[in-house]
């Protein structure tokens, strides 16, 4: 969607914004670590996505601007990885692990729950803006499947009971 | 000396290790010695007489993947080592134990390797899940430079290293060693063409290493006890000792480290305390989801990887996957099948199409829509998909526990296209 407004000429032109004064400071360490510009390319993503939740249209142009490289080489790279939100998520994100260890122990049904739960399929953002729902491969996690990955924890040993307790909590947070 | 020269110093119940609880465990004793007595051509003899085979899946020799690295006053001066910590092997769960238990002996293994092969630069490129490991590494990486271990001229050998940690966005197809030099340079991780091989030509045209993480933690141990003490680790036709996992339908699931060689009965029966109580064993992947599937009648088998490779599967990664009466096979090698396929890079077209097509297969076997003919056309694809006729391993790997599958579950899969729905779900 987003990549196909960047090259249909029909759309409206999308301009880059500016990066901000962190997003550049972040981005120029990274590239004393690299020997050429376009290696940090994933990075600079990285760090925009931290600090706006998603790469933007806008986003990746300022990125591409910046690494003086070409806005399509770069969403190659952006399109490429499971991590980099091309489309705005919710303020939290489950990955969660669909591999086979989960299978076996039973993610399928951890999944309908929070379907159910939430009214969200893979890919999807709950209305409220809360909760986006992404399958990650194996989080080499196996020995305590199931497993998610939510706001940077590591979410163990899944049962409905546990879902129930995350959005729980999560609800009493807000 | 241990036997245990992987885990020793791991309890996942406390913090790993620092710098100092590291060096009065003995830590960085081999490469301080190294450094001062050893010159790279005496390391590199040492590792390969140690018998150390690559822990990343292939089970490459080490020593003689890195004797392909060009030496001497012509070679180019720039090498680089990198470090495979991408694991995204459906099942496998060792690499985080190593990084998270002992970043220390990571670093310290990094050392070894990159002073063989003369590098000054090396990468980590770890998955971008891994937030612990990212974190505790940075922490271990700045002690490690703080104590001049890293750095300019290491404890005035004259040798100088600096560790980069990059973390991965999430692409199992990162983890082929060419496919992880492209993203490491920026670009997509689609694999390269071999050859030219990494060690002569990898990351920006340069000599380059790639290792496994537990690969890399096995050079400590040998490099302070020598080679002898690390053959003799081994029970079987291979050295030292490996981590294996069990997951599944047993009673403790979790990940050890046993001398190669042991009897896969000691570990699932043994450590993993044996099945649940209500299930059977049916049957097992060796080591991650590229293998073939093994049979309860393997159990005595042990884990060598001639052995292995004898019994017609791999032992990879060394973490098995238990597929118990309860499971539904055709339902399971599914669930392996659509993984591949999100996962291929979509370089090649027998990889790009092919796999798709099997995850459609699949889904429509499990909805009970399956005919006859699609056994066939699955039976095909382990051909077209096969050995030699993809650019990379990945789609060959998809097609191991297919295989395995079609020959030791073929009744499962007809009764899914007779009866027309799925036996499992009542
Ligand atoms: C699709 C695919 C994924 C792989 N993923 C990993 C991985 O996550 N970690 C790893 O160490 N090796 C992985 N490998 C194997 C590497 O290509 C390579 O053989 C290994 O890193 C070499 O290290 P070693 O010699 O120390 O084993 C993968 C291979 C393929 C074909
Ligand atoms: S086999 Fe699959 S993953 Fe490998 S290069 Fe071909 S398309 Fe990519």
């Amino acid at each position: 969607m987003t990549n196909s407004q960047l090259i249909a000429s029909t759309a409206p032109r999308v301009q880059a914004r500016t990066l901000t004064e962190q997003e550049v400071h972040d981005i120029e360490h990274e590239l004393t670590l690299y020997p050429d510009k376009r290696a940090v390319g994933l990075e600079a993503l990285k760090i925009v996505q931290k600090h706006q939740g998603w790469v933007s249209d806008e986003s990746l142009l300022a990125v591409a601007n910046f690494l003086e490289m070409s806005a399509h080489e770069l969403d190659g790279v952006a399109t490429f990885f499971n991590l980099i939100f091309r489309q705005p998520v919710g303020r939290k994100v489950m990955l969660f692990c669909n591999s086979v260890s989960c299978y076996i122990m039973g993610c399928e049904q951890i999944k309908a729950h929070i379907s159910e739960r939430l009214g969200i399929d893979y890919g999807e953002t709950t209305a409220d803006g809360q909760f986006t729902l992404i399958p990650v491969p194996c989080l080499g996690d196996c020995d305590r499947a199931p497993v998610m990955l939510m706001d940077g924890e590591q979410q163990r040993n899944l049962s409905i009971e546990k879902i129930n307790e995350i959005l729980a909590e999560s609800a009493e947070r807000e | 000396m241990t036997d245990t020269p992987l885990t020793k110093n791991i309890d996942m119940k406390r913090e790993p290790f620092d710098f100092g609880l590291y060096r009065h465990a003995g830590g960085y004793d081999g490469v301080l010695r190294m450094l001062k007595e050893m010159a790279p051509a005496d390391v590199l003899e040492t590792v390969k007489n140690s018998g150390l085979k690559g822990r990343g899946g292939a089970g490459f020799p080490t020593g003689l993947k890195w004797s392909f690295v060009p030496t001497g006053e012509n070679a180019p001066k720039t090498k680089y080592l990198v470090v495979n910590a991408d694991e995204m092997e459906p099942g496998t769960f060792k690499d985080r134990l190593l990084m998270e238990g002992d970043p220390h002996l990571l670093i310290e293994g990094m050392l070894i390797a990159a002073y063989t092969i003369q590098a000054n630069t090396a990468y980590i490129f770890l998955r971008g899940e891994y937030l612990r490991a990212e974190t505790l590494l940075r922490t271990a990486i700045g002690q490690a430079k703080e104590q001049g271990l890293l750095g300019k001229n290491i404890q005035g050998s004259g040798f100088d290293l600096e560790i980069i940690l990059h973390t991965s966005a999430g692409r199992y197809i990162c983890g082929e060693e060419t496919a992880l030099l492209n993203a490491l340079e920026g670009k997509r991780a689609n694999p390269r063409a071999k050859p030219p091989f990494p060690q002569v030509s990898g990351l920006w045209g340069k000599p380059t290493i790639v290792n496994n993480v537990e690969t890399l933690c096995n050079l400590p141990g040998i490099i302070r006890y020598g080679t002898q003490w690390y053959k003799d680790l081994g029970k079987g036709e291979d050295a030292g000792t490996k981590l294996f996992g069990v997951s599944g339908r047993v009673k403790h699931p979790g990940c050890w480290e046993l001398p190669l060689g042991t009897p896969i009965r000691e570990l699932v029966d043994g450590l993993a305390g044996g099945m649940s109580d209500g299930y059977q064993l049916r049957a097992f992947l060796p080591g991650g989801g590229s293998t073939d599937f093994l049979l309860p009648e393997h159990l005595d088998l042990t884990l060598d990887y001639d052995v292995i490779g004898k019994a017609g599967s791999r032992l990879a990664t060394g973490t098995m996957i238990i597929l118990d009466d309860h499971t539904c096979p055709v339902g399971m090698v599914g669930n392996l099948m659509r993984f591949f396929s999100h996962e291929s890079c979509g370089w090649c077209t027998p990889c790009r199409d092919g796999l798709p097509w099997v995850d459609s297969i699949f889904r429509r076997l499990e909805s009970g829509q399956g005919q006859e003919s699609d056994l066939q056309i699955l039976t095909e694809h382990l051909e077209y998909l096969g050995p030699g006729r993809t650019f990379c391993a990945l789609a060959p790997g998809a097609m191991a526990p297919l295989g395995s599958a079609l020959k030791h579950f073929r009744d499962d899969f007809e009764a899914h296209i007779r009866t027309g729905a799925c036996p499992w779900q009542k």
